[in-house]
């Protein structure tokens, strides 16, 4: 695909926000999006993996995959190396970061399940972007999620205090909000879109 | 076609190998934190290996602090001071503590891991706690759901403990269940024996531990605990007291009276002993005894549900009601309470309501 690996980069955190505009990576997005402080950690390390999971599926998709002929076992492959990146990765966070490590708890091992992180690899290929658009692509849609928990993560700690109807509360409210910044990241399209 | 499924699956399996080892490498580096010294009141030094945490490396020591949920960090009983090396605060913790505790550095030990250099301090009395090894002597089914078990200590070894206390009990792996557990069971023998304790055990269905002292444990067995633990122990005072106890809750008020009645007592005590059916009472003719010793004694079982064929004559429903006749002067009451969170929450709400102080409400809860 010809398309600068700058412009990936911005296109993938504002006009094709992995979350706002595939709905990808719902569910921890959901969960941990109740404060800011755990959300931002959790923005990071998605990022994070992100990079590095991009980086690593593309070496081993054309390095690997493509010469011994066995496309087809992508799927089960960038799993595999997902979830061995991220066991690497909350070794990491415990040794360094214990208090990061309790305050995401059962969400670490969630990134290994998030669509988003596994979207990414996929795309990748799909639309057949080159080593460095890879990375760009993979690092641009970790901080567009960051971007996307954060400002939920905002919303909900103004809300906290508010009265919401009851069969609004948690996840319905969360939802609504996520339709009308997904809206208001429409607004960007114009300046480049990625598909 | 069968080459391609071979070199398909080989070339998987090397994948996945490959990241295996590599995890594995950065498992041995990464939790690997060397020796560390655990300092404890700023006189004496332990070197342990890091990376565990801090109650199961001091456990390691033979240094036992108490733990009634064996390191889950769901009792909150393994609480210590650590002035430096905790690392931070952990979310786990915090429910646990209150604020003036959080501004003097106590933390959970088993949520704490022990990955420097540590600074602790803990009461004197904690190296009184002791692993004991003992012969099991004698055990009793008390009820269809309690047996009363008493263990013998090794080597004409001694405990000192006071009456009320609890150890840890330590199961050994049995049937499908590899892991040893410890749970905490209140002492319901008398301190002056000092050469065995007997524990009262209600099973609880499911239970690691209660399935393992009620299916598997014969006399003649070899059983480990640890202890004395606790500060649920009768207060020294001339106020009137209340104990209110419901199922294995018997346990640490009968190891109290026991003591009582050979160090004698004049105070004026209730003891309502709460129980479903019939077939829950046990050793009501033992506490009806007490009667006679004591000089202002009542023993009030009460029966929640009584069965048409229990034919009981006494106390029907809850506890809660009968406690105005018990109380003469609130003010000048003691209560100590042992059984489920649930009664527990509901005796203290009534004694508080009828002007007990709160300070003076002491109970062991066996959640
Ligand atoms: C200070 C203290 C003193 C105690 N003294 C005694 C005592 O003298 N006698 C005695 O029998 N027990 C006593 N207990 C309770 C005891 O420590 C164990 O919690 C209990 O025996 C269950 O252990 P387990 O390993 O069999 O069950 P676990 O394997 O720990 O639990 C199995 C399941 O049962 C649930 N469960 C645990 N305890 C209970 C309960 N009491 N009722 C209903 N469900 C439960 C758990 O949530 C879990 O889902 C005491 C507890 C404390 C904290
Ligand atoms: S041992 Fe129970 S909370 Fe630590």
């Amino acid at each position: 695909m010809d398309i600068s690996a700058f412009l990936l980069f911005w296109a993938a955190i504002f006009t094709s926000n992995i979350l706002l505009t595939n709905f990808l990576g719902m569910c921890s997005y959901l969960s941990v999006s109740k404060e800011v402080e755990s959300s931002v950690g959790l923005g990071i390390a998605v990022t994070f993996v992100l990079v590095f999971t991009t980086a690593l599926n593309w070496l081993v998709y054309h390095y690997i995959l493509l010469p011994f002929n066995i496309e087809y076992l992508q799927y089960i492959v960038f799993i595999i190396v997902i979830a061995a990146f991220v066991q690497l990765l909350e070794l990491l966070i415990e040794r360094y970061t214990p208090a990061l490590y309790y305050t995401l708890g059962i969400f670490l091992p969630l990134i290994t399940v998030n669509c988003a992180i596994f979207g990414v690899s996929l795309f990748m290929i799909i639309r057949n972007y080159d080593f460095l658009q890879s990375i760009a692509f993979g690092a641009g849609s970790g901080l567009g999620w960051l971007l996307a928990i954060l400002m939920l993560a905002g919303i909900r700690s103004k809300l906290k205090e508010k009265l919401i109807p009851i069969g609004l509360q948690g996840a319905g409210i969360s939802l609504i909000i996520t339709g009308i910044m997904a809206l208001a990241f429409i607004g960007f399209s114009g300046v480049a879109t990625i598909q | 076609m069968f080459g391609t499924i071979i070199k398909d699956i080989a070339v998987l399996a090397g994948i996945s190998g490959i990241l295996a080892i590599l995890l594995v490498i950065a498992e041995r580096f990464l939790n690997d934190y060397g020796d560390c010294r655990i300092n404890i009141n700023g006189k004496r030094d332990i070197t342990i290996k890091g990376g565990n945490n801090l109650l199961a490396s001091l456990g390691e020591k033979e240094i036992f602090l108490p733990s009634a949920c064996g390191g889950r960090g769901s009792c909150g009983t393994c609480k210590c001071k650590i002035t430096e090396g905790g690392g931070p605060l952990l979310p786990t913790e915090k429910p646990f503590l209150s604020k003036a505790e959080l501004e003097d550095s106590i933390r959970l030990a088993c949520q704490v891991k022990v990955k420097t250099d540590v600074f602790i301090q803990i009461p004197e009395s904690i190296f009184n706690i002791r692993k004991y090894t003992s012969t099991i002597t004698e055990i009793i089914d008390y009820t269809y759901d309690i047996k009363g078990i008493t263990f013998k200590l090794e080597d004409g070894e001694e405990i000192d403990f006071k009456a009320g206390q609890y150890v840890q009990l330590i199961s050994e792996p049995y049937a499908k269940m590899k892991q040893r557990v410890s749970r905490a069971y209140s002492i319901s023998s008398k301190p002056e024996d000092r050469n065995s304790i007997q524990l009262i055990i209600r099973l609880v269905p499911e239970g690691i531990c209660t399935t393992w002292v009620h299916n598997y444990l014969k006399v003649g067995d070899r059983v480990n605990f640890t202890g004395p633990y606790g500060d649920f122990y009768l207060r020294d005072t001339n106020a009137d007291i209340i104990f209110v106890a419901g199922g294995s809750g018997k346990a640490p008020i009968k190891s109290i009276l026991e003591h009582l009645a050979v160090v004698g007592i004049e105070r004026k005590m209730t003891y309502f002993f709460g129980a479903r059916t019939l077939k829950d009472l046990y050793l009501t003719d033992e506490m009806k005894a007490f009667e006679k010793i004591f000089p202002d004694f009542r023993y009030e079982p009460v029966l929640s549900q009584p069965e048409s064929g229990d034919g009981w004559q006494g106390k029907t429903g809850y506890v809660m009601p009968y406690f105005k006749d018990a109380i003469r002067d609130p003010k000048n009451t003691e209560a100590y309470l042992c059984g489920s969170p649930g009664m527990i929450n509901a005796v203290c709400n009534a004694l508080t309501d009828l002007g007990v102080a709160k300070e003076k409400i002491y109970y062991d809860s066996f959640g």
